[in-house]
């Protein structure tokens, strides 16, 4: 067995744990220099990145991967964990490395003149691991350990501007919800676990039979994860925690808030795929009910975030605001995908939700470092304070003139093609639904319009005469996001064809995971 | 590579950059036929506010606060709700999440 051989084999695992070690590490490293610390947090995240690319070319090309944790006979009764690796978790697993190592990057400016930065790049390399957790894991119950621990680090990092009161009060509120919300995720594993005698997600997938029991947990973790991923009318944290965290924090954050949009992914196409076809009362299939309830959630997060965006003046709660709107997006794609489930446009709703999470991450985070380098260069907040920017930050400007038009989904950026592809399905779900999400699109650029002349146009104000443009690492940071959005939009089926497409697969074809997961063990 | 098809619909963006190009030399070549005599830092330049003073920077910028209040004063009520829900009390976050669960256990219950 070469090197590679040996390497690719035990992916799965050096995933997790490389960042993980790395997070305990860290601390130590941190006593030689301060920028030995910066780089070894870069390079670790490097190397995770490295496996992960191994392991997407491995399943993108052979299909689903199991790692075993423990015993591999399965009559040995020992504890044992399972990793269950598709081409869905991998998508997912490139977009969380992605935006862990711009918040590496932009943070070596954006934070370099603050205190125990050595905590931070810690917590910050375990929110990583707990999100990677969540989308290899195969076990429901290890799915929650994750969960736990992205809770509890997020947290931490939410308050890492301790001395700012607000900050420890979104921290605070953060860990509460949370907390309530991975407590009932674990009662719905212990329904679970009660009536089948198994955790293995594939394992339960072939069990569940659609009993009175099996709808109660599957409305808890439909709900719970629902308002881990920030939707609507269980947002209210999101604006709050989006609003105090730093903005490097902020793209960590939503990593662990796009596993948790996966966990809800993973469990209506997986763990209930077997049974969305099940007629319930009025002959009505399951998947009819399920689909129109995460539309009428999506409808509702679309409308009250972009909404409460047009009135918010903090312009990261702004953003914060916009970005339950985003949510909105994804989930009115995935639940079109289900309520019309077997129709080709099912298949392109579910690629278009797909794709909006990636543009999600790169279009939302953009916005987030650009009002981080707002913030870095003015020491303000406020809307109402700022204003002519565009003279002294010429870049920024730019870079939100791109982030601006591609979260609004205008043409040619990477925004336009998943909401093409979304207003395309929903359209022939029901009409009524593609116009309310248009308005969306035209409410949220008129937002963004309003940040623009707010704070980059108008006069130079004398009290910010003497602000310059934000410093080389979080500009190649921004520009990264922004290069990245306008290939995108110019290419999209670079992205659509390696990735979404079979992330897409992965999701619908719920047998073949089952199958060859039961198989393998 | 440029193309993407939705089932229904088809969009090329290589066609939308080549049309904004397109637009975009129609009217550099227009402002070309303007006048050239411009010169900075003249009176030419100068902001011409029908003969009263320019006011100060803070003055003429238009705050955050005041742009949109058509919009915000036509949707009062709906504002005057949304406001009420984001109270910012975190009994009311956790009240909103048993909302919503006990209206899926009735939904999921009744089906």
């Amino acid at each position: 067995m070469t090197i590679l051989e040996f390497l690719l084999l035990h992916s799965p695992a050096l995933i997790v744990a490389t960042p993980l070690l790395s997070a305990f590490l860290l601390p130590l490293v941190s006593r030689i220099h301060p920028k030995v610390r910066d780089i070894f947090a870069l390079v670790m995240l490097g190397v995770t990145s490295c496996f992960v690319g191994l392991l997407a070319s491995d399943v993108l090309s052979n299909g689903p991967r199991i790692y075993v944790f423990g015993a591999q006979d399965l009559n040995v009764p020992v504890v044992r964990i399972l990793f269950e690796i598709d081409a869905m978790g991998i998508f997912m697993a490139i977009i969380t490395m992605m935006l862990a190592g711009i918040a590496v990057i932009y943070s070596w400016s954006f934070l370099h003149q603050q205190d125990g930065l050595d905590k931070y790049y810690t917590l910050l390399l375990l929110v990583v691991t707990s999100a990677l957790g969540m989308e290899l894991t195969g076990d429901l119950f290890n799915f929650f350990v994750f969960l736990e621990i992205s809770c509890i680090a997020s947290c931490a990092l939410i308050a890492f501007w301790v001395t700012e009161g607000e900050s420890l009060e979104a921290a605070l509120k953060y860990i509460v919800v949370s907390s309530i919300a991975a407590l009932f995720v674990l009662f719905a594993i212990g329904v679970f676990y009660g009536q089948y005698d198994a955790l293995n997600i594939a394992s339960l997938a072939s069990l569940l039979q659609f009993t009175f029991l099996d709808k109660i947990a599957f409305v808890i973790l439909l709900v719970s994860l629902g308002l881990k991923a920030g939707l609507a009318p269980m947002h209210m944290w999101l604006p709050d925690s989006y609003g105090r965290a730093p903005p490097s924090v902020v793209l960590i954050i939503m990593t662990a808030t796009l596993a948790s949009f996966y966990g809800i992914l993973r469990v209506v196409f997986t763990l209930y795929g077997n049974v969305l076809t099940t007629s319930l009362r009025f002959s009505l299939p399951a998947h009819v009910i399920v689909g129109w309830v995460l539309v009428l959630l999506a409808i509702v997060s679309i409308l009250i975030g972009v909404i409460m965006a047009l009135v918010q003046t903090d312009l990261l709660r702004l953003i914060g605001y916009a970005a339950v709107a985003e949510i909105g997006y994804m989930m009115l794609a995935v639940g079109t995908s289900i309520a019309a489930l077997g129709a080709p446009y099912a298949t392109v709703a579910l690629q278009g939700g797909l794709l909006h999470i990636f543009n999600d991450a790169l279009d939302i985070g953009l916005l987030f470092l650009i009002a981080g380098a707002i913030y870095y260069a003015t020491k303000k907040r406020s809307l109402d304070e700022i204003g002519g920017l565009a003279r002294s930050m010429k870049f920024t400007t730019i870079f939100f003139i791109v982030g601006m038009l591609a979260v609004s989904g205008m043409p040619p950026l990477n925004g336009f093609v998943s909401k093409f592809l979304i207003y395309e399905s929903v359209f022939q779900l029901n009409p009524l639904l593609s116009i309310i999400a248009l308005l969306g699109s035209i409410l949220l650029l008129a937002v963004f319009v309003k940040v623009l002349y707010a704070a980059f146009f108008g006069p130079e104000l004398p009290s910010l005469t003497g602000v310059k443009e934000a410093p080389r690492s979080m500009v190649l940071a921004m520009g990264f996001l922004a290069a990245c959005a306008i290939v995108i939009g110019l290419f999209p089926n670079l992205l659509i064809d390696t990735l979404v497409q079979p992330a897409a697969g992965a999701l619908l074809d719920h047998a073949r995971y089952i199958s060859m997961v039961m198989g393998g063990l | 590579m440029f193309g993407l098809e939705s089932g229904s619909g088809v969009w090329n963006p290589l066609l939308w950059v080549l049309v904004l190009g397109v637009i975009f030399l129609l009217f550099y070549g227009l402002r070309g036929l303007g006048k050239s005599t411009f010169k900075r830092g003249t009176e030419q330049t100068k902001v011409f506010l029908s003969g009263n003073q320019e006011t100060t920077p803070e003055e003429m910028h238009v705050k955050a606060t005041n742009l949109y209040w058509g919009f915000t004063t036509s949707m009062k009520s709906v504002y005057a709700v949304l406001r009420k829900m984001h109270s910012g009390n975190m009994s009311d976050y956790v009240l909103w999440f048993i909302l919503v669960l006990a209206a899926l256990f009735l939904l999921f219950g009744v089906m």
